[in-house]
């Protein structure tokens, strides 16, 4: 059994693009930062003055320490749980919003579809940085990483119920949905044992396309100190770190470090995300 | 005319090539429509690809050459070998797809993929004369002028068939091959298809060569034809020597299946498949499904022998 | 007729954007927790503008006025998007009392500028790259190119400017750290000194759009070069250059401008993080100012503006699209 595991996880491994299996290995390691390396975190990362300041690189700072006498190598990983857990709530979130409406809308068809789609094009459109940009600001740094998730859930609904939808309307009509529907079954069973298998490979890419765009969003929003001051996250390390000049004071380090690990972190999981498809499209064999 | 001389192609796969086309030999005469028949996957699409000299990986000749010679524009006489064959595409061969429904660019009027092959192979004649040539060509073919000013999608399926014949057969080239051309089509629009086929051939004298798994469509217009089988020629001679009395088993199974008038009698289907390509059968590749095969037929290769005049056949029966 | 469908459909969908940010502006304002009129006169206190209680009393009145919060919720909600459609934003606290109207004009140029260079900039860059790339997939130079946009693309946009910045502004001075213009003159000198000071910003955009551009047409162009249509162009004897423009390119760039369309919004919002950072005198800039100074007014005629641009112009792209595709405007 667990061998037959083995050959099989061998298998799929093999048959994926180099570019999916460098992907993974980032977004591995990066889920490894946060979410087991972040438990031995030794207590407030942002509370100052616990170290000495400015120190280099060693064993006991392994990125040395700042201006505040903050462990840099502490504070990261603390950042990088946060950004990572923000992007996967918004993620999930909106994935599975955007898919429940979008298999909605799909299957009622009609009027109600019309309406959910043209809400879906226009929230499409409308740019969501300025919004957020006015709801950070308005708060000034009180905003907690929640709210600001559910901005960006109400942001990023829209993709995937696009694409639920188109899927519903083409699965509507096969045949098997038909017979299913004519032999009495309810709706709800029918979308879950039918339809959801169907949606869900594509759901997975978007999952990781959302994570990505979820983390982009709130760096952005914080690098302008527009998101929770308080919680330190990737984009919130560098608005600290440029707010006491690091860039002046040549502390390579402290602004770098954010800095590399958002732009690897962001490579991997897009090389997971273009890997993926990839995977999927030559699996159903074209 | 073209010379096909033990043509051997293959595909390059990850487990090593797969010999498509093996120790093929014939000649394709001028002014004549010649027919390749068989099975799907015998090997005659693959055929056509080295005969056009659309050679790409994973395809590849192992052996042997294809010979072109034809008398060209200016009057002059042409010889090319398989690899130069591709500069007198359009010119003096040309090319009609399997999947002429999808063949045609979706975002050009029918007018300007005409224009395309006139500014390509046709430098310095003129646009004036160019449109016109255009216009009274497709006159010549009974097709409607306007079609010129729409799009692909906007025709039927029979049409873009029609359209991309004539622009096939639009610079008079030599030799046409036709690769399943009424295949998708319906039966009324198929009948159609062969006859302008036919038409233009009669007019222009030039060669057509027609690929088809339907032996029907050979009976009606081809004038010789080969039977291909796992690859290699099992007959070739006169089409109507061939369905009056068919030398090769797998010819006769072929004949068998066909529907003919006022017969009531149940059809006989050929019973298997073709074989696979990888590892093929050793001796004859017809033999395990030859209800007259004997022991010699599965230990050596018949060999493709002339048992008439212009009829070849390769069996170990007609040797004795 | 399908046509008339199609461009109602559009203009519906532009209409609905903005009514949807005119909501998500108006909710969020009375979602949030601290009092806008009362964060304002305590801002005009602390700046030293000495009120007596009566005054301030007439103020706070006709600041409520003029921020629409009286009423009912509805009738605020649908006074608010009166104002709004008549360009109606209110005095701004920053600039008291500058009208934010005024403000937003004189800056909405500057990034309209270096938006739409550098957009149509790095979509024709990288849609050529991209077709390269698609069409001759198998090529080195076309991996490479690849590989590059891939690492440049999913770096969030701050990163590249920063490191623009950095490299190009502290490590070596190349370029002034903040750009600054002179009142525009049509003459020779102004111009190049325009361009030497939004290189960096309109760098940093470029780089990251390009690197977008690039992905997607090379995806697209790889398929397109695979369908029958290409393959049969090689076989009717055609030149590599006919059948890279026109089998090729134009059956891929259809979907690219339907893509801009999309992208528009993105790409605002990228050169709002642009000109904050880089402190380019644009409508971002003025985003800057109107943090800084809790000047909601301001803040929400940018953010009005913004939505309003963005939906135009994706609504023009999406109205020219028929024009370039025969499918949908022959049918």
């Amino acid at each position: 059994m667990n061998e037959g595991y083995k050959a099989s996880f061998r298998q799929i491994w093999k048959s994926m693009s180099l570019r999916f299996k460098i992907g993974l290995c980032i977004v591995a390691f990066f889920l490894v930062i946060s979410f087991v390396l972040y438990w031995f975190s030794p207590g407030d990362v942002m509370a100052l003055s616990t170290y000495k300041r400015n120190q280099p690189l060693s064993w006991e700072h392994p990125l040395g320490t700042n201006r505040q006498g903050q462990d840099i190598f502490w504070l990261l990983v603390e950042s990088i749980h946060n950004s990572m857990v923000v992007g996967i709530v918004v993620a999930i979130a909106a994935t599975v919003i955007g898919v429940l409406i979008g298999l909605f809308s799909g299957f009622v068809g009609g009027a109600v579809d019309r309406v959910i789609m043209f809400i879906c094009d226009s929230i499409i459109v409308i740019p969501s940085l300025p919004i957020l940009i006015l709801m950070g600001s308005m708060l000034r740094g009180r905003a907690s990483l929640m709210m600001i998730a559910g901005i960006l859930i109400l942001f990023n609904w829209p993709w995937p119920a696009r694409q639920a939808r188109s899927m519903a309307l083409t699965i509507r009509e096969r045949e098997f949905v038909n017979t299913a529907r004519f032999s009495g079954e309810g709706l709800f069973k029918i979308v879950c044992v039918e339809i959801v298998p169907h949606v869900l490979s594509w759901a997975m890419a978007n999952f990781v396309n959302t994570v990505l765009v979820a983390i982009g969003s709130e760096a952005s929003l914080a690098v302008l100190g527009l998101s929770s001051t308080t919680t330190p996250t990737l984009g919130n390390m560098i608005y600290w770190a440029r707010q006491y000049q690091a860039i002046m004071l040549k502390q390579w380090v402290w602004i770098g470090s954010p800095v590399l690990a958002t732009s690897i972190m962001f490579i991997g999981l897009f090389l997971t995300y273009t890997g993926y498809n990839e995977y999927v499209a030559k699996k159903r064999g074209r | 005319m073209m010379r096909i001389e033990n043509i051997s192609a293959q595909y390059q796969t990850i487990t090593g090539p797969v010999v498509s086309v093996k120790d093929v030999n014939f000649t394709i005469n001028d002014d004549e429509i010649f027919g390749i028949a068989g099975e799907s996957g015998c090997g005659k699409s693959t055929l056509l690809k080295v005969l056009y000299d659309v050679i790409q990986f994973p395809l590849e000749i192992a052996n042997g050459r294809v010979v072109l010679d034809y008398t060209d524009r200016s009057g002059q006489r042409r010889t090319l070998h398989s690899g130069e064959i591709k500069r007198a595409w359009w010119d003096a061969i040309s090319y009609v797809p399997q999947a002429a429904m999808s063949v045609l660019n979706p975002v050009y009027r029918i007018d300007e993929q005409f224009y395309e092959l006139f500014r390509r192979h046709r430098k310095g004649e003129g646009e004036k004369a160019m449109r016109d040539r255009v216009v009274q060509y497709l006159g010549e073919l009974d097709l409607p002028v306007d079609i010129l000013k729409s799009y692909p999608h906007q025709l039927s399926g029979g049409m873009r068939q029609r359209v991309v014949i004539a622009m096939a057969t639009f610079l008079q080239p030599n030799m046409i091959f036709a690769d399943e051309p009424t295949t998708a089509l319906d039966v009324v629009v198929q009948k159609s298809i062969l006859m302008m086929l036919m038409e233009l051939q009669s007019r222009m004298h030039n060669t057509l060569v027609i690929v088809s798994h339907d032996m029907g469509v050979h009976y009606q217009i081809t004038n010789r034809m080969g039977i291909m089988y796992s690859g290699s020629l099992m007959e070739l001679g006169n089409t109507e020597d061939i369905f009056s009395n068919p030398l090769h088993p797998y010819t006769q199974m072929l004949i068998g299946a066909l529907p003919k008038v006022g017969d009531k009698s149940t059809r006989e289907g050929i019973p298997g498949g073709p074989p696979s390509l990888r590892n093929p059968p050793p001796g004859c590749r017809f033999a395990p499904r030859c209800k007259k095969a004997c022991p010699e037929c599965s230990q050596s290769v018949p060999k493709f022998v002339e048992v008439a005049p212009g009829r070849f056949a390769a069996c170990h029966l007609l040797g004795k | 007729m399908r046509l008339t469908k199609f461009i109602l459909s559009r203009i519906m969908v532009w209409l609905l954007t903005i009514l949807v940010g005119i909501t998500v502006v108006f909710f969020l304002q009375r979602m949030m927790p601290s009092d806008p009129i009362e964060t304002m006169i305590s801002k005009m206190t602390s700046m030293g503008t000495n009120l007596s209680p009566e005054a301030l009393e007439a103020m706070r009145e006709s600041l409520r006025r003029q921020y629409g919060l009286e009423g009912t919720l509805f009738e605020q909600y649908l006074s608010t998007i009166t104002r709004l459609v008549h360009f109606d934003f209110g005095l701004s606290m920053a600039n008291y009392p500058t009208p934010v109207a005024q403000m937003i004009g004189q800056a909405l140029p500057y990034t309209v500028c270096l938006l739409m260079t550098t957009t149509i900039l790095s979509w024709i860059i990288g849609n050529a790259i991209g077709l390269l790339a698609g069409f001759k997939k198998n090529k080195w130079y076309s991996k490479t190119l690849e590989t590059v946009s891939m690492c440049i693309y999913p770096t969030p946009y701050f990163m590249v400017a920063l490191v623009i910045m950095i490299l190009m502004a502290y490590v070596k001075q190349w370029f002034p750290l903040v750009p600054s213009f002179d009142d525009f003159t049509f003459t020779w000198a102004w111009f190049s000194d325009a361009v030497y000071n939004s290189f960096m910003p309109a760098l940093s955009l470029m780089l990251v759009g390009t690197g977008w551009w690039i992905i997607s047409m090379k995806a697209l162009s790889s398929n397109v070069a695979e369908e029958e249509y290409v393959n049969y162009g090689r076989m009717k004897g055609l030149t590599e250059a006919t059948i890279g423009y026109r089998y090729v390119f134009r059956n891929s760039i259809l979907s690219q401008v339907t893509a801009l369309a999309l992208h528009i919004g993105g790409a605002f919002g990228g050169s709002l993080m642009c000109e904050i950072i880089f402190g380019y005198p644009g409508v971002g800039q003025m985003v800057n100012t109107a943090i800084n100074n809790s000047d909601y007014n301001l803040l929400t005629g940018v953010i009005f503006i913004s939505i309003f641009a963005v939906a135009t112009a994706t609504l023009l792209i999406d109205l020219i699209y028929p024009l370039i595709d025969p499918r949908i405007r022959n049918s």
